[in-house]
C-alpha cells in the first residue's frame, strides 16, 4: 500500500504502547490541534539526574499524528531532556519513514511541539518549536 | 418556500463537465480528479476564467472617474455585472448589492457597520448551532466589546433547527436573528422565510449568510424578505476574492460607511468627508474588478443551465449517494434526510480519522474535505472532533458517487 500508511504507522495507531496518562507526573502538557481539533496531552515521568524514565500520551487524532507520537514516547525513554529539546521535525519524519505535505505535517509535528512546551515550560505549543 | 423537484438528471451533465476545463486535470498518480468539495469551493466554468481573461486582455483600467476609453469600458462591465447579480437573487434594485471579498466580510460588514450603530449592552442577538464561524466570531467579537447577549437557536438530533425553540427565544426581544440557510456541513436547508417572517413580527431584523444558499437554490430575497443576505461566488462558479451583501435600500442607507478611502465619498475636506451614495458608500479603495466581471459570467452560467434543474440534479445525487453510504457498515452520516437538503454528505467511518479517510479517497484522486469545516461548536454538539465531507455540484455524477463507495471500502481494507 501506498507510503503514507505504512504498516508500522498503522500498527502504532491501532496499537500504540504509550497510550495512556502517568499520575502522578513531572510534567504534563496538552494541546490542540487547530486545524482539524486533534488533541494530545503528554505526560513524563524524570528522574534526578533529569532522563525520562516514563512517556505516555493520549488524545485522539489521526494515524499519523497518533501514531507519531507513540513513536516519540517511545524514543525520548531514557534520554536527557536537553536531548529532547533538540527534537525537531527531521527526528519526526526520519521515525514515520515518510514524507509529508504542509497540511499532514502538522499532524505529525503536534505530539513534538505538545512535548517540547512541556519540557521548556511554555503556556503554549507554537509552530515555532519545531521549525 | 417549498422545493419543486423535477424528475434525477434534469441536466446533461455531460455536457456540463465539458465546460470546467480542471475537470479533466489528473492528479500526480494519474487519477482523473473526482472533486466532492463544492461547498468548499466550486470549480470555474470557460465562460468565466475567459471573462476575467479578456477584462485583462482588453479592459484592464480603474473604474469610477477614469474618463478614457478603457476605465469608462472597465466601469461598465464592472457595474454591468453587479445588475446581473442583483437580478440573479431578485434584489429591488442594483443600489441593495455591495460588493465585498465574500460572505464572511458581508457579515463583518454588517457586524461593523449595522450592529455598532444599533445595539448596545444587553441587545439579544440570535443565531444557531449550526454556523458556519463567519457567522459566529464577529458576534463573538462584538459580545466582548459591546456586552450583546448572544443566544442559539438548537439543532436537532436530525441535524434542524429546533423552531420551538426559536419561537420561545423571540420571546426576549431580539434584535437581531442571523443564520445560515443552508449548512455546510449538514447540509440542512432552513426555512429561511419563515425564520424571517417570525424574527419580523417578534421585531428583530434578519441576517442571512447564503453562501451555501445562493449556489445550489433558486434564491429571491425580496420574496424571503431578508434584510441582510451574504455570499461568495466562489462557491457558486465565480472566482474568489469577491463576495456581496445584500441589504435592503432603507437599511443599507441608515448605516455609518465601513471602510473608509477612496470611491466610498462624495466629497473629502481635510477635515471631514461626506459618504457616497450607495452602494458605492461601502466599497472603500480599488476593488476586485475582474472577480466582479467574473462574477457576472458566473451567474450567466447558472442562469443558463437553471437553478432549479441545478438543485434537481443534485437533490438526484444526493439522494443516491446517502443510500449508497448507508450500504457501507462503520459510516454514519450527519444531517437529515435527502429531502431537506442541499448536496452536502458529512459522515464518519467507524475507527479512521477523517484526515485518513480523506487522504486515502486522495490516493484515488478522490477529493473530499476533512475536519471542523469551520464548524467547531457544530462537531462538539454531535460529539465529534471531525467528519469527512463529500459535496455536490452541477457537474458531479453518481459514478463519482460510486467511486467514492469503492474508495470508502478500500479505506476499511487498509484499517483493517
Amino acid at each position: 500500500m501506498d507510503d503514507l500508511y505504512r504498516e508500522v504507522i498503522i500498527e502504532h495507531y491501532k496499537n500504540p504502547s504509550y497510550r495512556g496518562k502517568l499520575d502522578p507526573h513531572d510534567i504534563s502538557f496538552a494541546d490542540n490541534n487547530p486545524l482539524c481539533g486533534d488533541h494530545i496531552q503528554i505526560d513524563l515521568r524524570v528522574n534526578p539526574e533529569g532522563i525520562v524514565t516514563e512517556a505516555m500520551f493520549d488524545g485522539h487524532g489521526c494515524a499519523i499524528s497518533q501514531a507519531s507520537a507513540d513513536l516519540l514516547m517511545e524514543s525520548i525513554i531514557g534520554k536527557p531532556l536537553e536531548e529532547v529539546k533538540e527534537l525537531n521535525r527531521q527526528d519526526i519524519l526520519d521515525m514515520l519513514g515518510i514524507d509529508l505535505g504542509p497540511v499532514r505535517l502538522k499532524c505529525a509535528l503536534l505530539s513534538l511541539k505538545v512535548l517540547k512546551a512541556g519540557v521548556y515550560g511554555l503556556g503554549e505549543a507554537s509552530d515555532s518549536l519545531v521549525e | 418556500m417549498p422545493r419543486t423537484l423535477t424528475p434525477f438528471m434534469s441536466i446533461n451533465v455531460d455536457q456540463i463537465r465539458k465546460d470546467f476545463p480542471i475537470l479533466e486535470r489528473e492528479t500526480a498518480n494519474g487519477r482523473r480528479v473526482i472533486y466532492l468539495d463544492s461547498t468548499a469551493t466550486s470549480h470555474k466554468p470557460l465562460e468565466v476564467i475567459d471573462a476575467m481573461n479578456d477584462y485583462y486582455r482588453r479592459s484592464n483600467a480603474n473604474i469610477h472617474r477614469g474618463v478614457h476609453t478603457l476605465a469608462e469600458e472597465a466601469t461598465a462591465l464592472y457595474e454591468n455585472a453587479r445588475e446581473r447579480i442583483a437580478r440573479f437573487i431578485n434584489a429591488a434594485s442594483f443600489r441593495e448589492v455591495v460588493y465585498t471579498r465574500n460572505t464572511t466580510e458581508s457579515i463583518n460588514l454588517v457586524a461593523y457597520s449595522w450592529a455598532r450603530a444599533n445595539l448596545k449592552s444587553g441587545d439579544l442577538v440570535i443565531l444557531t448551532e449550526m454556523e458556519h464561524h463567519s457567522n459566529l466570531v464577529p458576534w463573538h467579537m462584538l459580545q466582548m466589546e459591546r456586552g450583546i447577549e448572544l443566544e442559539f437557536i438548537p439543532v436537532t438530533d436530525e441535524g434542524l433547527l429546533d423552531l420551538d425553540a426559536y419561537k420561545s427565544l423571540l420571546g426576549r426581544n431580539p434584535k437581531l436573528v442571523s443564520f445560515t440557510h443552508m449548512s455546510n456541513v449538514l447540509g440542512t436547508i432552513n426555512p429561511a422565510a419563515e425564520i424571517i417572517h417570525l424574527a419580523h413580527s417578534a421585531g428583530a431584523l434578519t441576517l442571512v449568510d447564503g453562501a451555501q444558499s445562493v449556489p445550489h437554490l433558486s434564491v429571491d430575497v425580496q420574496a424571503l424578505d431578508a434584510d441582510f443576505y451574504a455570499f461568495s461566488a466562489h462557491k457558486m462558479c465565480g472566482p474568489t476574492g469577491i463576495g456581496v451583501l445584500y441589504g435592503k435600500s432603507a437599511l443599507l442607507e441608515g448605516m455609518p460607511p465601513f471602510l473608509g478611502g477612496g470611491d466610498m465619498i462624495k466629497e473629502v475636506k481635510l477635515r471631514s468627508f461626506r459618504a457616497n451614495t450607495l452602494p458605492h458608500k461601502f466599497e472603500a479603495g480599488t476593488p476586485a474588478i475582474a472577480e466582479a466581471v467574473g462574477f457576472g459570467a458566473a451567474v450567466d452560467y447558472l442562469t443558463k443551465v437553471g437553478m432549479d434543474d441545478i438543485a434537481a440534479h443534485e437533490h438526484g445525487i444526493t439522494e443516491y449517494a446517502l443510500e449508497r453510504l448507508e450500504e457501507v457498515p462503520g459510516v454514519k452520516v450527519f444531517g437529515p434526510p435527502a429531502e431537506k437538503k442541499g448536496g452536502v454528505t458529512a459522515f464518519t467511518l467507524a475507527g479512521v480519522h477523517p484526515h485518513d479517510v480523506a487522504q486515502i479517497l486522495d490516493q484515488d484522486g478522490i477529493a473530499v474535505r476533512a475536519g471542523h469545516h469551520c464548524a467547531q461548536p457544530l462537531h462538539e454538539k454531535f460529539g465529534i472532533p471531525a467528519t469527512s465531507r463529500a459535496s455536490f455540484y452541477l457537474y458531479s455524477t453518481k459514478e463519482e458517487v460510486d467511486l467514492l463507495i469503492k474508495g470508502l471500502y478500500k479505506v476499511k481494507e487498509i484499517f483493517g
